[in-house]
């Protein structure tokens, strides 16, 4: 055990934990912010490692063809997230918001949160991915409320308290999960392994898996950020700092969608349980209604981008809802797109509420003349983020319309309406935000904007020309989620 | 030993642990809401305890007395220095009255059993018995939460709460510990962020009332 050989596995995990304890001890944030994004940077080599030699699957961690999409994409984020963090961090220890005692653990706990992410979605254990996802919310609780102001402290005590909810109702799921395949011989360690259950799922107790996957929906789906359990985040992306709230939209996010993505493969493979799709289409369309609703009222930036989280959730959940090789294909295609779109939103929206001295919509105007990069950058997410050609999330968005229409016409019509009822609110808003009378400060802003541009470029490609390996790929693992 | 009276103890022990959890829900003072939680810590061990005599499972003593030492001794005793500190010792503010509290608590334990019983028929008879109290205790667990505008009062539902997943996974025979650990490890931590935010808003807010916590939004103007 302690001779294990080093490979791609064991890097993604030991990589960011190393790191996460060495920056405990570092005092000083500018050294730490440069080991953050050098951590982050071997990371993220280390996932696309995992790309080319695969290590077997083990009974406690495991790479396939799902999760590695999940880790490349977690671990590509994280570094760009690390570089945008290192000046969004640097300018509030300038101005004052953000003292270097309050931010002491910051860069600690951003490496932990990255290997909790990884620790979940590598998990090849029921339990070890409960452990890895209720350990990256208690880690998020204490950035979310990072700022010590009255609406952080609130946000953080209801994120906790909405998500421990969450994650309790989930690991109840988890045990009568484990009751369910109880019947099948299997000694401990492996009745709870992803790679034995799958293969012995024919065989399970339907009624428990039933009553097991409930939980594990209602729970996990409390962390998705699915309507009616969002209600903590809103109030989280919109209090923590901003690169938590790109952490928190484009990754975490994810990384639950990814369990429950799990157990749906087993309710499909035991085939005498309920199908699942059926409740992951209804919530989905739920959350994409109500978050389009809601946007039109919202009055802070970075709240209305938290709601346009829950709108592309909801289109997710959906999509894999839906299943079938092109809705999964779909699905997978906008969780990685959103995924970008989102966290590069948020790297303009941190600047952007930097250099104005606030969040409110109503006090920012004309960004595009004041600051043209940030405000072009601005108009470039939202107009990808609202699904217009020729950007990634059109395609995917797309895609799942064409196919539902084949299949569930009625349906189509109301994620259609659901997609432009969004489209509407967030150009509205953009139209305030980036054009028009330049308001507040002009001065000179101290961005980086390689992430940013990074991650335009790539949802850009994305919606022109996607590579035919990504394509072959996505399609293999579309086959996989049945 | 007869094996009617093995299970008649574990059953005995886990309705216990409901009602204790009823007990819990019509606490109107501080310091008795703690003690009344470590008596329900005091029962979970008891419960455990005797699951691992049962299933002759060793490692779940391990459970058994880290919900004794961390639940029924520890956190209770931090949680009443904090109350102390605080000033906070009076009446909790509770939504709602208790009547209807109670009325509501006696409908979950009925969904609960109507639910797990006719859903593991097939399952160990033992098992079954345990996840529909289980499952009652974290139900309750979840309503004093909601019932309850006291932030101490809210992590003491909280912890109740996981009581009952710790009930849970005690009776799915041969779960591995690796679960059952993890659930002691996240009480310690939830403890202490908990702990940290007490502190926090008191620091700020001179409350520890949630509903102080109300005022924003982030949307008026």
């Amino acid at each position: 055990m302690i001779l294990a050989p080093i490979d791609g596995l064991t890097l993604v995990l030991v990589i960011p934990a190393l790191s996460a304890a060495l920056l405990v001890l570092i005092p000083g944030y500018r050294i730490s912010a440069g080991l953050n994004v050098l951590a982050s940077a071997l990371t993220l080599v280390a996932a696309l490692s995992l790309l080319w030699s695969r290590p077997a699957p083990g009974l406690l961690l495991h790479v396939d063809d799902l999760n590695v999409v999940f880790v490349v994409l977690n671990t590509f984020v994280g570094t760009t997230t690390s570089a945008f963090s290192a000046t969004y961090i640097a300018h509030e220890i300038e101005i004052g918001r953000l003292t270097p005692t309050y931010l002491r653990f910051y860069h600690a706990m951003f490496q932990a949160l990255m290997f909790e992410m990884n620790l979940a979605l590598l998990a090849n254990n029921l339990g070890l991915m409960w452990v890895g996802i209720e350990f990256a919310t208690l880690t998020t609780v204490l950035m979310v409320g990072i700022y010590r102001t009255h609406e952080a402290l609130e946000a953080a005590w209801k994120y906790f308290i909405l998500g421990s909810v969450g994650i309790a109702l989930a690991l109840f799921g988890t045990i009568l999960l484990y009751l369910a395949a109880r019947p099948v011989p299997g000694q401990e360690v492996e009745a709870m392994a992803w790679t034995i259950l799958m293969r012995r799922a024919t065989e399970f107790d339907p009624a428990l898996l039933n009553l097991a996957f409930v939980f594990l929906l209602l729970g996990y789906g409390t962390k998705v950020g699915l309507a009616p359990m969002h209600g903590w985040l809103p109030d989280a992306h919109a209090e923590g700092p901003t690169p938590i709230s790109a952490v928190l939209s484009g990754l975490l996010l994810n990384v639950a969608l990814h369990a429950l993505l799990r157990f749906k493969m087993l309710l499909a493979t035991n085939g005498q349980a309920i199908a699942p799709g059926p409740l992951m289409v209804t919530m989905g369309l739920i959350s994409l209604l109500f978050a389009a609703l809601m946007l039109y009222r919202r009055r802070d930036v970075k709240r209305m981008f938290a709601y346009s989280s829950i709108e592309h959730m909801g289109i997710i959940a959906f999509a894999f809802g839906m299943g079938g090789p092109l809705a999964n294909f779909a699905g997978l295609l906008h969780m990685t797109m959103h995924s970008l779109t989102k966290s590069a939103i948020f790297f303009a929206v941190g600047h952007i509420a930097q250099v104005k001295g606030t969040q409110k919509i109503a006090e920012i105007s004309g960004l595009t003349s004041s600051h043209p990069v940030l405000g072009w950058g601005l108009v470039v997410g939202v107009l990808a983020i609202a699904g217009l050609p020729p950007f990634g999330i059109f395609m995917s968005e797309f895609l799942l319309i064409t196919s539902t229409f084949a299949r569930e016409p009625i349906l189509a019509v109301v994620l259609a309406m659901g997609i432009l009822l969004a489209l509407g609110a967030l150009l509205q808003k953009l139209n305030q935000l980036a054009f028009g009378e330049p308001k507040g400060s002009f001065g000179p802003v101290e961005a980086s904007y390689f992430p940013m541009l990074a991650h335009f470029i790539l949802v850009l490609i994305g919606g022109l020309f996607l590579p035919t390996v990504i394509v072959s790929w996505f399609q293999n693992v579309a086959r996989l989620l049945g | 030993m007869d094996k009617r009276l093995l299970f008649d103890v574990a059953h005995l022990l886990a309705g216990g642990l409901v009602l204790v959890s009823f007990i819990l829900l019509y606490q109107d003072r501080m310091f008795g809401l703690l003690n009344v939680f470590a008596l329900h810590a005091i029962v979970l061990s008891l419960c455990v305890a005797w699951q691992a005599f049962i299933q002759d499972a060793p490692h779940l003593y391990v459970t058994a007395a880290i919900a004794l030492v961390l639940k029924a001794i520890v956190i209770p005793v931090l949680l009443h220095r904090v109350v102390v500190q605080l000033g906070i010792h009076r009446h909790i503010e509770a939504v709602g009255g208790i009547g209807l509290t109670m009325l509501l608590g006696i409908g979950l334990v009925a969904l609960s059993m109507v639910v797990m019983l006719r859903v593991t028929e097939g399952a160990d008879r033992l098992a079954r018995e345990d996840l529909a109290l289980a499952l009652s205790v974290v139900l309750l667990g979840l309503l004093m939460m909601v019932t309850r505008r006291n932030a101490v009062s809210q992590v003491v539902g909280f912890m109740s709460l996981e009581n009952g997943l710790i009930l849970a996974a005690a009776g799915a025979k041969g779960m591995p510990l690796v679960v059952e650990m993890s659930v002691a490890f996240s009480v310690l931590v939830a403890f202490l962020v908990i702990g940290i935010f007490l502190f926090r808003i008191r620091e700020r807010f001179d409350t520890v009332d949630i509903h102080a916590l109300d005022r924003s939004r982030g949307e008026q103007k």
